[in-house]
């Protein structure tokens, strides 16, 4: 299938050549599709007859979206969403690669289990699809897993979503261990014992409330143990969900001391703190919690500054039985791959970041946190694309999203900026363009 | 975010935290509730505000005490009163929340009276009826986790009201586990909204949530420095299993430093008050000697807290 895409504003990281260096552009350029992958950009090939053209003034042409953390629920929740209806929405959101938490039931911790997930995922058509290894078996921070024989099985690392496990040994052991075969570990920086209970920011309003707190240290003393780690073993460690200006800074420490270590922040968390929980608005539980105004200011600074690398979705689909109950009871989390551009790219307007560099950190950066080749647009690449209208106004609602689960703090609101037209491997597979 | 427990004209529609309760609000409620205090001393303790009217007790956690009072309060209104213990039918059959209250909605509930564990349950509920059932339906929070208890904060107003009349020139001091408790909170809300100019709080930082400035008190580690020169004194109870965890070593020693004692009370003004919201640990965070001393007024809080409860209702029922 020969594509032709025609006048849209091509923003993101671009390189004219196969294998020239990349630049942030934001350029009105066409570009040509052929066998699924990227041909030319700017003036088509001689004797190009495209089988289809497709006229994109007014849009945006960004590489697919790359999003770190988006839980599908399979194995084991199905009753909360499934693999087709979650890729679906990964699609709707412009995402075209997307790595998924080990945090299923049972846990990603044996081969079988990912090769299943990843043929699963073949058969749809749909995002690439790069699951994280359990770090331990069955999560339970005891026992190492045999991440080779997961590499192998297609994991691009190993995590442990949640608190850190106590045994700071078995975190020193995995560390070890993914460092003799230049696996990554993907941390979440919260220590178990400070975070136990909490399901606010320790601050005035979780103690006006009466919510129990999960205090910044529980970030910061997660961070000290996981660099110190770090720094014994020379582990290549990727922190998932910063939430603290504290934590940032002592990333960046830790990044100016060489450390190989990158971090993602959620979206969420670089527009909603502590006060939005209202009056005990279940739909703002969030793990990490939503902090203060501060921290907040922090993170988007430290996105925009490079310290953070990444922007993920963290997706959670939930029920209602999950989510419509008291704020302490409810489960953590939110629909957000369908979130993901619209929020990007409102922080991006409010703090006057350029297109290009949001979508960089929707795109080139979290593929390097994944070491894939994606979210780059260039010749020869996959062609994975994400067409998004910057202007359009849309408004949350259950039926925008595609995703089965329907709780996004977002519900109600208007948002800047949605996805039109979804390409994955030079197949329309979202258009709400033509219809 | 419109205020969920006013009306769009400022009426009181459920009751679910003093927090953000105008001041004369709050005047209103202890007004009417003076008037109900004669109703409780009559041959025949019974007016016909609530008649026809079904009150729902709604209890998540068990409390016979609040249970009991809230149901003497509308039995005197002449209400029908439904005693409900929910964690001992429903939620033991996985039955949710909200499922439970579209059931008893469906069965004419006119007021909810909803005691819960988890902070915030109470908004929870009335977000839903309000939008399941319009304005017919009114809530009171009777405890939520460690977030409020409103009518206990509005009794014992009534109680500083009626023994020291004037809000404006006193010291309080509330003492003891402000960590855990939601009545606490919703002294702390109405003392400050009445113009109380310095409201203390003493306890061992264990027991102390972080925000306790922002919510215009002054910390003090040490009883003895806490109390000096105070009219009013909360003693709050320390519950068992707090005596348990990392929070405290042992009820001995807390009763030590932060048990009120006749030696302590001394430091406070000659004529303060002593409250208690009750049951009390005697020999923990209050002294025998103390509690049925002449300073005490805990017993008068339980009669002003039938009436204060049955203003409450009265207010909600007419503002349907």
């Amino acid at each position: 299938m020969k594509i032709s895409l025609l006048g849209g504003r091509l923003v993101g990281p671009i390189s004219y050549e196969h294998s020239g260096p990349i630049h942030l552009l934001d350029k009105i350029e066409s570009i040509f599709l052929d066998q699924g992958k990227i041909l030319a950009i700017g003036n088509p090939p001689k004797d190009f007859v495209p089988d289809e053209t497709i006229d994109l003034n007014g849009l945006c042409i960004a590489p697919g979206l790359v999003d770190l953390a988006a839980r599908l629920r399979e194995p084991g929740f199905e009753y909360k969403a499934t693999l087709e209806s979650e890729m679906r929405a990964a699609l709707n959101g412009g995402v075209t690669s997307l790595s998924c938490p080990p945090d299923t039931d049972p846990p990603l911790d044996e081969p079988g289990l990912v090769e299943m997930l990843k043929h699963r995922a073949k058969g749809l058509r749909a995002a690439a699809l790069y699951p994280l290894g359990a770090m331990t078996v069955g999560l339970r921070g005891e026992i190492i897993t045999e991440m080779a024989e997961l590499a192998e099985a297609g994991c691009i690392g190993f995590g442990h979503p949640g608190a850190l496990f106590t045994d700071t040994q078995v975190l020193l052991r995995a560390m070890q261990y993914a460092k003799s075969f230049g696996f990554t570990l993907w941390v979440h920086p919260c220590d178990h014992f400070l975070s136990r209970n909490g399901v606010a920011h320790s601050g005035a309003v979780a103690g006006r409330l009466g919510l129990s707190g999960v205090p910044v240290m529980a970030e910061t003393v997660a961070l000290h143990t996981i660099f110190e780690l770090m720094r014994a073993t020379g582990a290549r460690v990727h922190l998932c969900r910063l939430s603290s200006a504290e934590g940032v800074s002592l990333l960046r420490q830790a990044k100016s001391q060489q450390l190989n270590v990158t971090a993602d922040v959620s979206v969420h968390h670089l527009h909603l703190i502590d006060i939005d929980i209202g009056y005990f608005d279940s739909k703002m539980r969030m793990d990490p919690p939503f902090r203060s105004q501060r921290d907040r200011a922090a993170l988007r600074e430290a996105v925009q500054m490079g310290v953070i690398d990444a922007i993920c979705s963290d997706h959670t689909p939930l029920d209602d039985d999950e989510k419509q109950l008291p704020f302490a009871d409810a489960s953590p989390g939110s629909s957000a791959l369908e979130l993901l551009l619209p929020l990007a790219l409102k922080w991006g307007s409010e703090d006057r970041i350029a297109m290009a560099q949001i979508v960089d950190k929707l795109t080139r950066q979290p593929a390097q946190v994944l070491g894939v080749e994606a979210g780059v647009i260039r010749p020869g690449a996959v062609a994975d694309l994400c067409i998004f209208d910057p202007e359009s106004a849309w408004i949350v609602s259950e039926r925008s999203l595609l995703s089965q689960g329907k709780h996004t703090p977002f519900l109600g609101r208007e948002l800047i900026g949605m996805n039109k037209m979804t390409i994955v491997q030079g197949e329309v597979v979202i258009d709400k363009l033509r219809v | 975010m419109p205020n969920p427990q006013l009306t769009a004209n400022g009426e009181l529609k459920h009751l679910l935290t003093i927090e953000g309760l105008p001041k004369a609000l709050i005047n209103g409620i202890l007004d009417t509730a003076k008037g109900f205090l004669g109703v409780n001393t009559r041959d025949v303790k019974k007016v016909p505000l609530l008649r026809g009217k079904s009150v729902f007790n709604l209890f998540f956690e068990n409390s016979t005490r609040t249970r009991t009072t809230f149901e003497i309060a509308a039995t005197r209104l002449s209400a029908d009163v439904v005693n409900l213990n929910i964690n001992t039918s429903s939620a033991a059959k996985g039955e949710s929340l909200l499922d439970t209250i579209d059931n008893l909605v469906a069965m004419h509930a006119d007021m909810f009276v909803v005691r819960h564990a988890s902070s915030g349950a109470p908004f929870l509920i009335a977000e839903h009826v309000d939008r399941t059932r319009g304005s017919d339906v009114h809530v009171i929070n009777a405890g939520d986790g460690r977030h409020a208890h409103p009518t206990q904060g509005l009794l014992d107003m009534y109680t500083i009201r009626h023994f020291k009349r004037d809000f404006t020139e006193l010291r309080v001091a509330v003492v003891g586990d402000v960590l855990h408790s939601r009545v606490a909170r919703s002294d702390i809300h109405a003392l400050t909204t009445l113009g109380v100019p310095e409201v203390r709080v003493i306890g061992p930082l264990t027991l102390l949530p972080s925000g306790l400035e922002q919510m215009g008190c002054q910390v003090y580690t040490d009883m003895k420095t806490g109390l000096k020169d105070v009219d009013v004194i909360i003693i709050l109870r320390l519950q068992n299993e707090r005596m348990r965890g990392a929070l405290l070593p042992s009820a001995q020693e807390y009763f030590k430093h932060y048990g009120l004692t006749q030696e302590k009370l001394e430091l406070a003004k000659s004529d303060a008050i002593v409250m208690h919201p009750g049951p009390m640990n005697r020999g923990v965070e209050i002294d025998s000697a103390v509690a049925d001393g002449p300073q005490a007024v805990i017993l008068e809080q339980v009669t002003f807290g039938i009436a204060v409860r049955m203003a409450v209702m009265s207010m909600l029922a007419e503002a349907a």
